[in-house]
Parts: structure tokens; sequence; C-alpha cells
């Protein structure tokens, strides 16, 4: 079959096994891979017609303590499942990602971060143990207590250090199922970098939203979960997901003119009481959004600085070029996690959406050399053009996760087209 | 509702199961790998499902064990409202023409075991004062296709049997469900080459769920197979002889 990536570039082709037997089917694959919802070739095979595991059949919950939130549960569960079960009861994941189509194994190999990176950091942070089969065959428990090393290497190692079979983790106390929103309309970048900032002490999920094609006015969207006295006295629902034809190629006026309407439409919203779907996962309401790029695909190019300044040098930077971005987000990240190769750091994390042209590669290079300069780095789960050059330079910290990959993996047994173009494994 | 089902831990039955479990019945499990019936039960309660999750060794190739399967779930839930079957072998057609063994395998568990297993769960909830037997045929015992041609056979046997089964029972309180899917994206159907209409397990459990909450004695999932046997019990012989259907 054909894999993609969420941002539907590149391709690669190669065989699929499906079960609910993820050991099974895990054995002798290059790679396990969940619902592919990284955006660039994280989730694919090398070429040459490898063997994948697909885990999205694995997905029951194993034990659930009501009373401390550590919850155990196969690799294959949606976050949108673990949702149903959680939320009414009180609980929530520690940490969401910008979808709910994702599966735990998957969380865990990019140690996904959310709205409260400043404040929970990573879905890594709160994970306890981890049942994963290791390059030669054996199926070992890695925690913090039991094989350090190659547990850290694995929070964040995109799935290169075994097969993530299991995963038990925490969930969190939470007074209501609903969430309680406040959008704030700002004039421009710098605007928003402070007040991010400033809300970082009182608001467990903030994020930044900017209009890059029009005006370059930005919003600042925050929240927390709302008191149960202020929440309405039932369970949150989805709305029903819309299906949208799209167009061959999405043509700029048209992001701009639905850029300043999305503006406008939440900036009068103010101070309101939200469901977390809507919150958490405002994209999951359109099918297939990715398809609104035009046939090429797109990509979303995500890096954390340090420093607001560096923020600001790659803003300079895409006008100059005069590159702009479909989308971006903007948010603050706090603490490194304890995973090796887990992408945020204390600063500001930008994520861009292009679609793909024939001056991407250069584009990201160009963005690349900018975040080097500034001590940043770029986030594996989103990437699919930086150089293994460029890579290597803005993370020293590879060449320890290496160390402990070749330790366990001394073949190179478990691969990725993506470890192929950054790590120069074989295909 | 008190259900016991022969086939959760995958597939359309685990999702049957998962869908019964979140709406807080009470549940018990019949299966072969006592491994994946503790991780299904475990799955089951914390979903939801009332009481403990209880599940007993039960396998389709020994009905020798039927009758004390079904004394177990007895005794775990008191009283037997909705027994589910999901369980089932598939092989394609080639597989089953190459090797002899496969094929007597499939045919006895998909049939006779079947029917063996009904049989023992017929009078228990006939005894009880009636209840819901929900069985998962498929709809390639509906026409004689080439590429179901031995499966499609022993399905298209067992709908019979349960055709008959709500004829002549529902009136003494027995209802049964004969489901016939389609073609859903399981593990079962793994490496298949995907028709069109294709289900997902999930979308099948929710119409079979209210099938049995409305005791309809035949359902298709996903629905549209319904018009496409419809139209292909129909077709002339010329037609289905020509054709890789």
């Amino acid at each position: 079959m054909r894999f993609v990536g969420w941002g539907r570039y590149p391709e690669v082709e190669g065989f699929e096994l499906r079960s609910e037997d993820l050991p099974r089917i895990s054995d002798g694959a290059v790679l396990t891979r969940g619902l592919g919802r990284s955006y660039g070739d994280s989730s694919l095979p090398p070429r040459g017609g490898h063997t994948v595991a697909a885990s999205p059949l694995a997905d029951r919950f194993l034990a659930f303590d009501t009373r401390s939130g550590v919850m155990r549960a196969e690799a294959g569960l949606c976050l949108r499942r673990l949702n149903d079960a959680s939320l009414h009861r009180g609980w929530t994941v520690p940490v969401s990602p910008g979808t709910e189509q994702v599966t735990l194994g998957g969380m865990v190999a990019a140690d996904v971060h959310g709205k409260n990176h400043h404040r929970d950091g990573t879905f890594g942070n709160h994970v306890r143990s981890l049942k994963l089969r290791v390059a030669d065959g054996r199926i070992l428990e890695v925690s913090d207590e039991s094989e350090r090393d190659l547990f850290r290497a694995t929070l964040g190692g995109m799935g290169l250090t075994g097969h993530i079979l299991e995963v038990e983790f925490a969930l969190g106390r939470i007074p209501s199922p609903w969430i309680l929103a406040q959008t704030k309309p700002l004039d421009g970048v710098e605007s928003l970098l402070d007040a991010l900032r400033s809300s970082a002490s009182d608001w467990p999920y903030t994020v930044g939203w900017v209009d890059c094609l029009g005006s370059g006015r930005a919003l600042l969207i925050r929240g927390r979960w709302s008191a149960k006295e202020r929440a309405p006295n039932r369970a949150p629902r989805r709305k029903k997901e819309r299906s949208w034809p799209a167009p061959p190629v999405l043509p700029a006026f048209l992001v701009r003119l639905y850029n300043s309407y999305y503006r406008s439409r939440r900036a009068r919203s103010g101070e309101c009481i939200v469901s977390p779907f809507e919150f958490f996962y405002p994209l999951d309401g359109i099918r297939r959004w990715n398809r609104f790029y035009g046939r090429r695909g797109f990509t979303q190019y995500q890096c954390v600085v340090p420093e607001a300044s560096g923020a600001l040098r790659l803003f300079r930077l895409l006008r100059e070029r005069r590159a702009r971005p479909y989308l971006c987000v903007v948010k603050d990240c706090g603490a490194e996690s304890v995973g090796m190769l887990s992408f945020p750091h204390p600063g500001i994390s930008l994520a861009l959406d292009f679609p793909i042209r024939k001056e991407t590669q250069a584009l990201v290079d160009a963005l690349n050399e900018a975040v080097i300069e500034g001590k940043g780095r770029v986030y594996l789960a989103k990437d699919a053009f930086t150089r293994a050059e460029h890579y290597r330079a803005m993370d020293p910290r590879v060449e320890a996760w290496l160390g402990v990959r070749r330790k366990w993996d001394p073949e190179i047994r478990l691969r990725s087209a993506q470890s192929v173009r950054l790590f120069g494994d074989p295909e | 509702m008190n259900a016991v089902i022969l086939g959760a831990t995958k597939g359309m039955g685990r999702a049957l199961a998962r869908r019964m479990a979140a709406r807080g019945d009470t549940i018990f499990l019949l299966g072969r790998d006592s491994t994946e019936l503790q991780k299904s039960a475990a799955d089951l309660k914390v979903l939801g499902a009332a009481g403990d999750v209880g599940w007993a060794h039960c396998d389709l190739e020994e009905p020798a064990g039927f009758a004390g399967a079904l004394d177990a779930a007895e005794q775990a839930l008191g009283r037997i409202e909705t027994v589910v079957v999901t369980a089932a072998i598939f092989a394609t057609q080639e597989a089953l023409e190459a090797d002899a063994a496969l094929r007597r395998r499939l045919l006895t568990v998909d049939f006779v075991n079947t029917v063996l297993f009904c049989e023992e769960a017929r009078p228990r909830l006939l005894d009880a004062g009636g209840g819901t037997l929900c069985v998962f045929s498929s709809v390639a015992g509906d026409a004689a296709r080439k590429k179901v041609l031995i499966y499609g056979s022993a399905k298209a046997a067992l709908s019979h049997y349960l055709t008959g089964l709500d004829h002549k029972f529902r009136r003494e309180g027995l209802k049964t469900v004969l489901v016939k899917p389609g073609f859903v994206r399981t593990g079962m159907t793994q490496g298949l080459e995907e028709p069109r209409f294709a289900g997902e397990p999930d979308d099948v459990a929710r119409t079979v769920l209210e099938a049995i909450d409305s005791g309809r004695p035949v359902v298709y999932a996903p629905g549209i197979w319904r018009w496409i046997m419809f139209v292909i019990k129909r077709l002339p012989r010329v037609i289905m002889r020509k054709t890789e259907l």
C-alpha cells in the first residue's frame, strides 16, 4: 500500500499488517504506525517495500485506578476513545495535542505537547511505564526504574527504539468537562508574545494565532477547566463532523478571507464556556482538512526558539521571502521533558502551514538556518524537509540518543523514512 | 441487559461488547485465549460494564465444552438474556481450495459447531422465559459467488438455520437476530482487497445493538449491503459465470 503522513507528502510504498494482536504483527516489522497524523515522513517506512505494523486495532483499556487516575492501555488506543471514557467521570488526559485522531503510542513516540506545555510539560512527563518490543524481539517493561535510558529514549524517540505495545500514564482531575475560554484580539505578533508570557501563570491553556496572510493581526486564546457551578449540567458533545469538497488548489485570497472571518468571529466571542472538543481540537470538525492544500500536499514547519527576538526574526524572514503561511500558531513552551529527543524547550513555539511548492525546500532551509542561529530546534513529528546536517546542528542531544538506540538495535532494524533522511539509516 | 458474547476479544465482537459496556450492561465473555479474555474483560470494565466482567474458556472447535461454558455464564449472570456469537473462521477461496484441512475446519466451525452452540444456548434462553440469540453470519451466504464459494456455503447454511429458528421460536419468546455483515475493516479482512462500501466495526456494532434491542430478525451492516445483495441475488446465471463477483 501507499503510505502518506497528514501533510500528504512524501509518499512511500510498503506493506501494512493490521491486527488486534500488536505483539504478533510488530515482530519483524520495520516500524509501528498509529493513525498517521504526523505530518511528514515519521510514520512512513523507508523506501523499498518494507512491512509496517498498524496499531489502531490494538486499542483496549487494560486498567484504570479510579483513586490515583493511573491508566494502562494498549498503544493503538485512540485519544478520542480515551476522552469518551474519561471526561464525564472527571478525568482528563494530562496533555492533549491538536487532534483527537492520534494513538497513545503515537503520543509517546512524538512526546506530544499541548496548549498547557508551559505548565504541565509534554505527555511523556505523565507516562509511568511502557511495554516495548525491542529490535531483538524481546518484550520489556521499561520505566524510570527499569531500563531508564531506553525509557527516556523512547519518549519522543519517534518509534525508533522499539515497538510501543502498552502505555501506562496518569490522568488529571477536572472539576467539570467544560472549558472556560477567553479570546483576546491583539494587533500583532509582539503584543501576542507579551500576552502569552503574562498569561502563563494564571492560565493552564494558552495559544496564539496570527493571520500571516492578511493583516498580521493576532488572537490570544486561553482557557481553563470550568468550575462545576459555571459549567452546563450536561456532557459536552462533539459538533457533527463536516465534509467540504476540496478545491484542486487553495488560492491565498480565500484563506485570507477565511482568516479575517475567523478572527472577527473569535474576537467577538470574548469569555465563554465551550466544549473541550471545540477548544482543543477545532480542526477535527472538518473531515480530512489536509486535502485543502491541494494535490501536492503541505508541510507544517514547527520550531521552538528560546527568545522572543528569535521568533520575531523568523517572522521577519517570512516577510522578506514573501512566504506566507496559511496558518500560524504560536505557543509558549516550558521546561524540557525527560524524553531524550523530545521537541519542546523553554521559549516560543511557532507552527506554520505551507502548501508545498517548488521553493518549499529552500524556505525550510532558510528557516532552519535562522532557527540554528537562534538556538532552537524543529519538531520531528511535523518535519519532511529538514536536512541531516541542519538537524544535527540544532539538536546536539541526538548523539546520546543514537548511542542508546545503537545499544538496543545495533543492526538498525527499526527505522523510518525520516530516520533514513535524518540519521542516515540504510533504506 | 445481561449478555454472553462468544468472540468479543476481536473485531466486530469487540466493538459490540464495548458499546454494551459503555451503556452499563452486564457482560460475560467466552473465547479461546484466556490472556485475551482477561484483557478484554478489563477493557469493558473500564468502559463502564456493570459488576465484574466474567469470562470462561470456550472454543468453537471443541463442542464438548459448550455446555460447561454456558453453565459458567449462567452462574455468573444469574439469568442470561442475550447470547451473541461473533466468532468464526474466515479464509479466502484460494486458500480453501488449496488446503483440505482448512476447508474441513472452516466448514465445521462456521456451520456445524456454530449450530451446536446455538442449540446449547436455545433451551437455556427458552427456560428463562425468552431472550435474544444474535449470531453473525455473512452477506457471503446470500448469493453463490465465486470469490466466497466455500465460506459462503457455510454461512448460507447458518443463515438458513437462524432464519428457521426465528420462525419456530419467536412466539415462545426467543428472538433470533441474524447479522449479515458486508466487508468490514477488521483484523480478519486485513490484506484483502477492499471493496467500496467497506464498514467500520463500531458502526456495525451500533446497527447490531439497535437490532438486538428492537428484536429485528435480519440485519445487514453496513445497511447498503442489503441492496447490493438484493441486486446480486437477481443476476442471471450468465453474468455470475462471467464475472468475478
